[in-house]
């Protein structure tokens, strides 16, 4: 019996915990406010709130339902639209109004959704907050403005917050219904009742579903499958001597809002707001990115220029960079599966840095991304490594150019050399992500992105 | 007035098609689309699916009672594929299931026996193979020929501009629900619920008068529900008339983007050219359009790419020739715009072309050539025009020349980073172009408690149509917005409609509407004269008060209506309307096809990162000609979204076909449209508040369409940002701009010592290489 919180009434059910989250909403409690648009985390109609307990404190976050398992629901709150609807508008449904913000209305509880979390964060309220918190919700018709208009004031309704908890103030300002406030009590009740049921060792494994579900969704609904997501073993994102230290069941978000990555990569959300979107990096786990094997991962690509090593559950290590075999042909058995990463953290005398560009800036996968992590020592290149993505059938590391670069003085020629070797280094193909031409052309001048924005005195001709 | 759906919509408890509560024993439904783009259908192995649990049936052409036949303007494309297949994606066989999951497994497991035959995507290659979907048309003014001599510039060129998907983020769908007496009732994600019946009715071979279609709403439409919801409405009739079962087919995205045309994808070529003062005196175009594999819109769309085939222009010597070409694409479509904004690409072409070669800004030949009041359009009608005084009102008040001045600045200081500046004129007509479609009818009820009700032939799908209707009639009868309520469209309560279609919804609607409430109106004042002893001409109703030569009579809305009622007066009317004035010889290619012109003009800056290729929208800042906005919100907001999907369709929106026919932008994870982050950073919209009598209900000009075309000069902002980055790029004119086709031009014709000269190597329709 998987067991949860849907709005306001305790869920058991018997149904297939592979089902995806939306269908059971939709089709099975008939709470039809939340829409099927995309079917792959793409488009934010199907977006819902799930709340847990982290740490004791009740969390909330935004998910894209119809890549969520039915699984992941066990033991939290389920929220949608129409939990959050009263029978007079919250402030976020009459600011979409005020502003015109809704026109066919097909995206709008999505959109209400993802700013009812951007309510429930415990971030500080910023208007940039706001936004990335729809970033992941698209609409066809209004073309945005009256949408960011709510969302400016919205962030401003939920700056006098201060530092009340946010759900005692959504409650207060009739953000949310009143029943909110009994929440945190149930699910700690509702966990202590929760009896896991054990998976069988060989059934397939699942984290945030946002790659499984989109590949393939039908053969995994009816199966028998391990819910790892909430794996308390498999979490956390720590600092440990030089070391820092993940679970392979830490998501995006996770990392963004980490203390020490933020301390060691001043530009992390910079970084982080290229890769998807905000409720797919809720869901998203950075191990999931690297099993997953697609030739174009970003956080792959982040982490093989961080050098990072891999422990799998039978105690043996891996450096990332050998994870890979060929197009999706892992270094790994059946019954392994990734507990935790590590990797060096930059000192003073490490500079990194991360590009990806792709058709749309924003929640698009990547024609081509890359890291590089280089070394300074007295004005010399000491060590380097330069990750690329989208260029060969698996994401790796330039070896040569890093080779070539190491002992070398950082310029000019330099850069366009290195630009020449790794030439030799991809076989590029055309698909979708833009022909292979311009991939080759891309790559070169990421790697000239990479330097100027490293060494901004740096006369680098483009 | 806010948009009256907005309560509803941002609590959720607004109806889409899939949200319709389900009748008990409702069958599921899912098609199988051909997976080769053209070839002869031997047989389908059907056994393996029929042995999948809960699969019910699977239905074939055989099946179909009626004709197998869907075509609307020409009787071109089956319902179902029969003996050959023409595109990826055409429908073969339906198959109906206990459950959506088992629907779709089964069609997994149908084994289709197909011989592939040669498959034509590019539109140059069906003309030459002479695959036409009509005759080709010509509009022509003055004589192009003898113009030549007299010209001291001449440009030619060719143009490549790719299709858009519409995206609705409501995919297509039908509920079929049998009723008695060898009825159904058919619930459709559709603009056009008569074309939805009449569909269902040929293919069943039913009289008309069996089919009931109700639309509450649509989840968006933009076009791509006018014509191509037809064949989901008809497979599910199909199915329930077979079984006597309600059977619903709610398209999955991947099915969607797979099975139903788009935008159409145009090749041209042009020749343009200008006397010594740089008028525009000559002007060529052949346009290739890519139809896809049958008809639907197409004949439409080509006519209205000839009428828009000079934007806002005036030139006296035109000749332009358009060609319907049949691909083994899906059947392009309707799409907002509905082949204006192609035709007028070309144009903008031709004058950036003229521009580049005589290093002058294009603005410069834009605004010289803007047509005047009076002006001949190149079919005939003669030009209402506001275009001068839209330009003139966007460079004044958006300071041009400064912003210019700021943008050279900008340049001259920023190695890296190129801004460009665009001007972007619209000039489009409002009308179906097939002037016969140019009609529209209204049932108004007023209830004896003072409520009114009101049906038409509209279909809300975002647009805001009900709103402005209700206003109609609220204005009309002068009573408050809550006492009026509009109903699901319903083809038993409005017959013979036109779809919501061509940014005439509104008029056309709004005028029946406006007729209605008057004929009730005269009545009930007869009936307040009667009773209060004066004539009807000295009563009037303000704000819910029955007034006699303006002074109170203690007689409210409310009373008056009961008055009405017990003398047995009707308090019903059913209205039609039909746009006066419209006529076209389509022999001749002449006549007088629009009741009026929207114009406008849009300012749009863009900033190219010229290390990275990719780009962002600064600002459009425009000036639209609204006439008299009845719905200044509703309004700002077609013209933002218009904008918006304008600029995608320029910029991202990359529809993929490779050369086997086969879709490679199936899914939002391959096919992007403008994000949140994406828009501009600045959208400004001022008002010409023209005065002009014109035929728009209440003056409140049509605004569906025509903002789109504002999107046309981001195309040509990052055009000129490119040239700034390097004068000698290359940038053929080929749509979109994607951060690929940027970086490519930024490099173009550049030393570039590492790595060789990149051939273009993306054709119109973004295919594979």
């Amino acid at each position: 019996m998987l067991r949860f919180i849907l709005n306001n009434e305790d869920i058991g059910t018997t149904l297939s915990p592979g089902m995806p989250l939306l269908d059971f909403i939709r089709y099975h409690q008939h709470l039809t406010g939340t829409k099927a648009g995309c079917n792959e985390g793409d488009c934010g109609a199907c977006t819902i709130l799930i709340g847990d307990l982290h740490n004791g404190e009740l969390r909330y976050r935004s998910f894209t339902s119809c890549l969520t398992p039915l699984g992941n629901a066990r033991g939290k709150h389920i929220v949608t639209i129409e939990g959050v609807s009263m029978p007079s508008l919250n402030p976020i449904q009459q600011a979409l109004i005020d502003n015109s913000a809704t026109q066919c209305g097909f995206c709008t509880p999505g959109f209400v959704m993802s700013l009812a979390g951007f309510c429930l964060s415990r971030q500080v309220p910023k208007r940039r907050r706001a936004i990335a918190a729809i970033d992941g919700n698209i609409c066809r018709c209004t073309g945005y403005k009256s949408i960011e208009k709510t969302a400016s004031i919205i962030a401003n309704f939920v700056k006098q917050r201060n530092e009340t908890d946010p759900v005692t103030f959504a409650v207060e300002q009739q953000i949310l219904p009143s029943w909110f406030s009994g929440i945190e009590e149930r699910l700690k009740k509702l966990t202590l009742s929760l009896n896991g049921e054990p998976a069988a060792a060989g059934t397939p494994i699942v984290g945030g579903g946002t790659d499984l579900y989109v590949q393939k969704p039908e053969d995994i609904r009816e199966q028998s499958l391990r819910f790892f997501f909430d794996d308390p073993s498999l979490k956390g994102i720590s600092r440990q001597g030089n070391k820092c230290i993940f679970g392979a069941s830490s998501t995006a978000t996770d990392l963004l809002e980490s203390a020490v990555m933020q301390e060691y990569f001043p530009q992390l959300e910079n970084y982080i707001k290229l890769v998807s979107s905000t409720p797919i990096r809720n869901m998203a786990t950075i191990a999931g990115n690297f099993i997953n094997a697609s030739p174009i991962g970003d956080l792959t690509i982040f982490f093989l220029a961080l050098d990072t090593t891999l422990e799998f559950n039978t105690g043996r290590i891996l450096p990332l960079r050998q994870l890979y075999k060929g197009y999706k042909q892992l270094n790994k058995t059946e019954e392994e599966y990734v507990c935790r990463c590590w990797f060096e953290l930059p000192d003073k005398d490490t500079l990194f840095h991360f590009e990806k560009v792709s058709k749309r800036t924003h929640l698009d996968i990547a024609s081509v991304n890359t890291a590089i992590c280089i070394r300074m020592q007295d004005g010399y290149i000491s060590k380097a490594r330069i990750s690329a993505g989208g260029l060969n059938p698996v994401p790796g590391l330039l070896t040569d150019t890093a080779a070539f670069l190491e002992g070398q003085i950082p310029d000019d020629a330099l850069v366009q050399q290195a630009c020449a070797i790794a030439q030799k280094e991809i076989s590029p193909i055309s698909d979708a992500r833009g022909t292979a031409d311009y991939k080759r052309l891309l790559l070169e001048q990421l790697i000239k992105a990479h330097f100027i924005t490293l060494f901004p005195s740096l006369p680098i001709q483009v | 007035m806010k948009n009256i759906d907005a309560k509803t919509h941002v609590s959720g408890t607004s109806v889409y098609l899939d949200d319709i509560p389900l009748i008990q024993g409702t069958l599921y439904g899912a098609a199988l689309g051909s997976p080769v783009a053209h070839g002869v259908l031997h047989q389908l192995q059907l056994e393996e699916a029929l042995r999948e649990p809960d699969v019910i049936r699977i239905f074939t052409a055989a099946d179909i009672p009626g004709d197998n036949q869907i075509g609307g303007i020409i009787k071109d494309e089956p319902l179902l594929a029969s003996d050959h297949v023409h595109f990826c994606g055409m429908p073969i066989a339906f198959v109906v299931a206990r459950t959506r999951e088992a629907a779709r497994a089964a069609v997994k497991k149908i084994k289709a026996d197909i011989t592939p035959l040669p498959v034509i995507t590019d539109p140059r290659e069906a003309q030459a193979q002479n695959q036409l979907i009509m005759p080709p048309r010509t509009f022509s003014q003055g004589d192009t020929e003898q113009a030549w001599r007299e010209c001291a510039h001449v440009f030619a060129g060719a143009v490549d501009i790719n299709g858009q998907e519409h995206l609705y983020i409501e995919t297509q769908g039908a509920y079929v629900v049998p009723q008695e007496n060898n009825s159904l009732r058919v619930y459709s994600s559709t603009q056009g619920p008569t074309a939805v019946q009449r569909t269902v009715s040929t293919t069943l071979g039913q009289p008309m008068h069996r089919i009931e279609v109700v639309v509450t709403r649509l989840g968006g439409g933009f076009g791509g529900k006018e014509d191509q919801a037809n064949t989901w409405a008809a497979l599910c009739a199909l199915a329930a008339w077979h079984l006597g079962k309600p059977v619903k087919y709610a398209l999955h995205r991947m099915e969607d983007m797979a099975m139903t045309g788009k935008r159409h994808p145009y090749m041209a070529d042009y020749k343009i050219g200008l006397d010594s003062s740089l008028n525009i005196i000559a002007y060529e175009v052949t346009f290739f359009q890519n139809a896809g594999a049958a008809a639907d819109l197409s004949p439409g769309v080509l006519s209205r790419t000839l009428f828009h085939c000079t934007n806002s222009y005036y030139i006296p010597n035109v000749h332009a020739t358009a060609w319907s070409c049949r691909t083994h694409l899906p059947p392009n479509t309707a799409f907002r715009g509905f082949g204006g904004p192609q035709g007028m690409f070309v144009i903008e072409a031709a004058i950036a072309h003229a521009a580049r070669v005589l290093q002058i800004d294009a603005a410069v030949i834009q605004q010289k050539n803007l047509i005047k009041t009076g002006d001949e359009f190149p079919y005939g009608q003669i030009a209402q025009s506001e275009a001068g005084a839209c330009w003139q009102k966007a460079a004044t008040l958006y300071d041009a020349t400064g912003w210019k001045q700021a943008v050279d600045a900008f340049n001259a200081t920023h190695r890296l980073q190129k801004k460009g500046l665009a001007f972007m004129p619209v000039c489009f007509g409002i009308s179906f172009t097939n002037t016969m479609m140019n009609h529209a009818r209204s049932l108004v009820h007023v209830y004896t408690d003072g409520s009114v009700c009101i049906s038409t032939g509209a279909v809300e799908m975002g647009q805001g149509v009900n709103t402005k209707i209700l206003q109609v009639a609220a204005q009309i009868f002068s009573i408050r917005a809550d006492r009026v309520k509009l109903n699901p469209t319903n083809t038993i309560n409005i017959a013979n409609t036109s779809p919501s279609a061509a940014s005439a919804t509104a008029d056309l609607n709004g005028k029946a509407t406006l007729m209605a409430c008057n004929a009730i109106l005269e009545r009930l004042k007869e009936v307040a004269a009667t009773a209060l002893d004066t004539k009807a001409d000295a009563v009037t109703i303000v704000n819910e008060q029955v007034l006699v030569n303006r002074e109170p009579t203690g007689w409210d809305w409310q009373q008056l209506v009961s008055a009405a009622f017990t003398k047995r007066v009707s308090l019903s009317e059913h209205a039609h309307y039909a746009t006066p004035e419209i006529h076209f010889d389509t022999v001749k290619e002449k006549g007088h096809p629009f009741a009026y012109h929207v114009y406008g003009t849009a300012i749009l800056e863009v900033t190219v990162d010229c290390l990275r290729g990719i780009y962002k929208m600064d600002a459009v800042k425009v000036v639209h000609d609204f006439g008299s906005s009845m719905n200044p919100d509703i309004d700002r907001g077609q013209i933002e979204g218009g904008i918006v999907q304008g600029i995608g369709w320029m910029t991202m929106e990359e529809v993929i076909f490779d050369k086997e026919g086969r879709l490679r932008s199936n899914a939002l994870s391959t096919y992007k449209v403008p994000d949140i982050y994406a828009v501009p950073e600045e959208i400004v919209i001022d008002a010409l508040r023209s005065t002009a009598d014109n035929l728009a209900i209440f003056r409140s000009k049509a605004v569906g369409e025509p903002p789109l075309m504002y999107g046309i000069g981001a195309w040509f902002a990052l055009r000129n940002a490119i040239l700034q980055f390097n004068p000698e790029a290359d940038i053929p004119f080929i749509t979109p701009m994607t951060p690929e086709k940027v970086l490519m031009a930024l490099y173009s014709n550049k030393e570039k010592g590492i790595i060789q000269q990149h051939e273009a190597t993306t054709s119109h329709l973004g295919i594979d290489q």
